[in-house]
């Protein structure tokens, strides 16, 4: 014993061999490539352009930020984004939450075909989607514009709503509900007290998703926008004359706001587990 | 029944008042797409103020279907379920005076364990002030007065389940459910527990209905044991009523372990029916009604049995058979041994061990095994199946 103890020096790390460095190396430039892009959009949101395009940078400038909402249709159709996926978020919470539940937890008739139709929903392509409701909106002659646009938008998401509650729903134990009603909740108070803040991550991710599709959605809405104007189709209209900065700094926000919700949603998921 | 160690706190005699739990030819049949399956055929059952009563029984007997329906949870497809004398047929379970104890706990993992607690005197518009000091004297009553600001998945098993027992029991209902709430348990703690339960019930005095599928549970903590089969109530008695006196042969072969022999009566008289054992072996049995040449199913619990050499034993142990020793363990405390009779059947002995760490014998010797003939219990019935505990004469 005594031998083993003096015999301990301070350790020095053993040299590592070069595989040790493989997986750090490769996830870091993962997270590089998927973060380029942003790192980009951020830059040129301060680039001190002399003409319309904002390709080079030409200098650090904080004037696009002062000057954000200086172009009128831009502003416009920001907000026409925002209002709009504020309000297909939250219909889209309300009708594919309430589908999602009952996927989840109950077998019924046809529960089979509903599921088909929510997954058939995600996986179509969105052109099929855009020019199909295109179709569908000139056969009834309704008039294209701000409300179809939101109609397509809560019709895209709910499957997104409705599968991340599914799988939070599936994963309860039925006999939290059950234990509820015991105790003397009415069904309502049961759903309220414990069924909701159990199934709550569920209805957060879907209304992230929900969200965040909505807002940068270009394809279905291009078909059914009429006159109307969004933030993607302003910026896709522009592109030819020339991208302002003011995007690049609309982009920063929403990114921002996005890293904002998320980080929150992780660490109220931390303190929860703690 | 006489040296019965606990209190005894009810009597569960009827006509003196309605009981807590009264169950009237209630059956219940789950209807699917492909098949119907009657896990309740019919039951009556009475269940007194104050006591400690066990459903029992292997899985799919209809115990905890039974137990949901006095829940409230499972709407009987026949009959009425009583409590305290009024019909709780169509009475949702949130309008139940019962509460119930999960397999799975069922704690609200988003609400710390005094907000569990607490859960159902906030729904009956109880005082803030009250709920708090009774929700405290309920935590102190499980032992966890000083976890109430924890999360349930903060604590160990057997202190959820603790938690899920102060939960309901805070409510004071009439009658507390528990649905095999010490399954999850090791066996260490589930025996604890088995003690405390039993503490808590007497403390309370409140009607416990305990499901179980475990017969040393029952035996332990049960003023009643209600052995349940196939949706049948196989037996209702007293834990020592039903390990002495087994009416049939699924209640012996359930609980603890039973030598089981089959036989023809050769003679009849006085109440007793012997059967024929061979090699000057006799079997008497206690019987009220038999006759000459009727096959009987015999048995003997391995604790009764006396294992001795040489002669055929004399004085009051009239049953004896001879046989050869097929194994022996060694189980500390005692020795259990298999003996194969001569006509082929296999009989288990347990031998305490006592002064002498010696074992009576050994394998391959020629043994007599006897008993007195009140040991011998008569029985009907088919044999229990999947409990391995009953060793089938064929």
């Amino acid at each position: 014993m005594t031998t083993s103890v003096k015999s301990a020096p301070v350790a020095r790390r053993p040299k590592r061999k070069w595989t040790y460095y493989i997986l750090p190396v490769y996830t870091w430039a993962v997270l590089l490539y998927l973060c380029l892009p942003i790192f980009v959009m951020i830059l040129f949101g301060f680039n001190n352009t002399k003409g319309r395009y904002n390709i080079t940078f030409q200098g650090f400038t904080l004037k696009w930020y002062k000057e954000l909402f200086a172009i009128g249709g831009l502003t416009d159709a920001l907000k026409n984004s925002l209002t709009i996926a504020v309000l297909a978020t939250i219909i889209s919470v309300a009708i594919g939450g309430a589908l999602g539940m009952a996927l989840g937890r109950y077998r019924f008739r046809g529960k089979g075909g509903v599921s088909l139709v929510v997954f058939a929903q995600i996986a179509t392509p969105e052109l099929v989607l855009g020019t199909s409701l295109l179709s569908l909106f000139l056969t009834l002659n309704i008039p294209r514009g701000y409300w179809t646009i939101l109609l397509a938008h809560i019709m895209f998401c709910i499957p997104f709503v409705a599968v991340t509650v599914q799988a939070r729903v599936a994963g309860l134990d039925g006999s939290l509900r059950e234990a509820a009603l015991d105790l003397g909740a009415t069904p309502m108070v049961a759903f309220r007290k414990v069924t909701l803040p159990m199934i709550m991550p569920g209805i957060l991710a879907g209304a992230l998703l929900s969200f965040a599709l909505s807002i940068d959605d270009f394809v279905t809405t291009s078909f059914n926008a009429g006159q109307t104007v969004t933030f993607p189709l302003w910026v896709y209209g522009s592109s030819r004359l020339g991208i302002p900065a003011q995007v690049n700094v609309m982009g920063t926000l929403i990114f921002l706001f996005g890293v904002i919700l998320a980080a929150y949603s992780i660490l109220a998921g931390r303190r929860k587990k703690n | 029944m006489t040296s019965q160690m606990h209190a005894q706190p009810h009597d569960a005699a009827p006509g003196e008042g309605p009981a807590a739990i009264e169950l009237r030819g209630v059956e219940k049949t789950f209807f699917s797409k492909s098949e119907t399956f009657q896990a309740v055929k019919r039951l009556d059952l009475e269940i007194g103020e104050g006591e400690f009563l066990s459903l029992l029984g292997p899985s799919g007997c209809g115990k905890t279907t039974t137990l949901r329906m006095i829940a409230g949870f499972e709407e009987p497809t026949a009959g009425e379920i009583l409590l305290h004398g009024r019909n709780q047929v169509g009475v949702p379970p949130y309008k139940r005076d019962v509460n119930t104890v999960f397999q799975s706990y069922a704690l609200f993992p988003h609400m710390t364990v005094a907000q569990n607690v607490a859960f159902g005197l906030e729904r009956k518009r109880i005082g803030k002030a009250e709920v708090h000091s009774r929700v405290e004297e309920m935590l102190q009553l499980v032992g966890l007065a000083d976890r109430g600001e924890r999360r349930p998945q903060q604590l160990s098993g057997g202190q959820q389940q603790r938690v899920a027992l102060a939960r309901a029991l805070v409510n004071r209902p009439s009658a507390l459910l528990l649905d095999e709430p010490l399954a999850a348990l090791d066996l260490k703690l589930r025996q604890a527990m088995q003690v405390e339960l039993k503490r808590i019930q007497r403390d309370v005095g409140i009607t416990f209905v305990f499901v179980t599928h475990d017969q040393g549970e029952a035996l332990t903590m049960s003023d009643r044991i209600v052995v349940m089969n196939n949706g049948l109530i196989e037996q209702v008695g007293s834990p020592q009523e039903l390990y002495e006196r087994p009416k049939t042969r699924f209640v012996a072969g359930f609980l603890g372990t039973s030598n089981i022999m089959e036989g023809t009566v050769t003679s009849y008289a006085d109440g007793v029916a012997v059967i024929d054992a061979g090699d000057d072996g006799r079997v008497l049995v206690p019987a009220d009604d038999s006759a000459v040449g009727d096959q009987i199913t015999v048995s003997v619990r391995p604790e009764k049995i006396v294992l001795t050499h040489g002669e055929r034993p004399s004085g009051d142990r009239e049953c004896s058979v001879q046989g050869t020793v097929s194994e022996m363990v060694y189980l500390g405390t005692s020795n259990t041994y298999e003996i194969r009779l001569n006509g082929g059947e296999t009989l288990t002995v347990l031998e305490q061990n006592g002064s002498t760490a010696e074992a009576t014998a050994r394998r391959g010797e020629k043994v007599w095994l006897s008993w007195r003939p009140q040991h011998s219990l008569l029985l009907t019935g088919a044999p229990a199946d999947g409990t391995g505990a009953a060793d089938d004469a064929g």
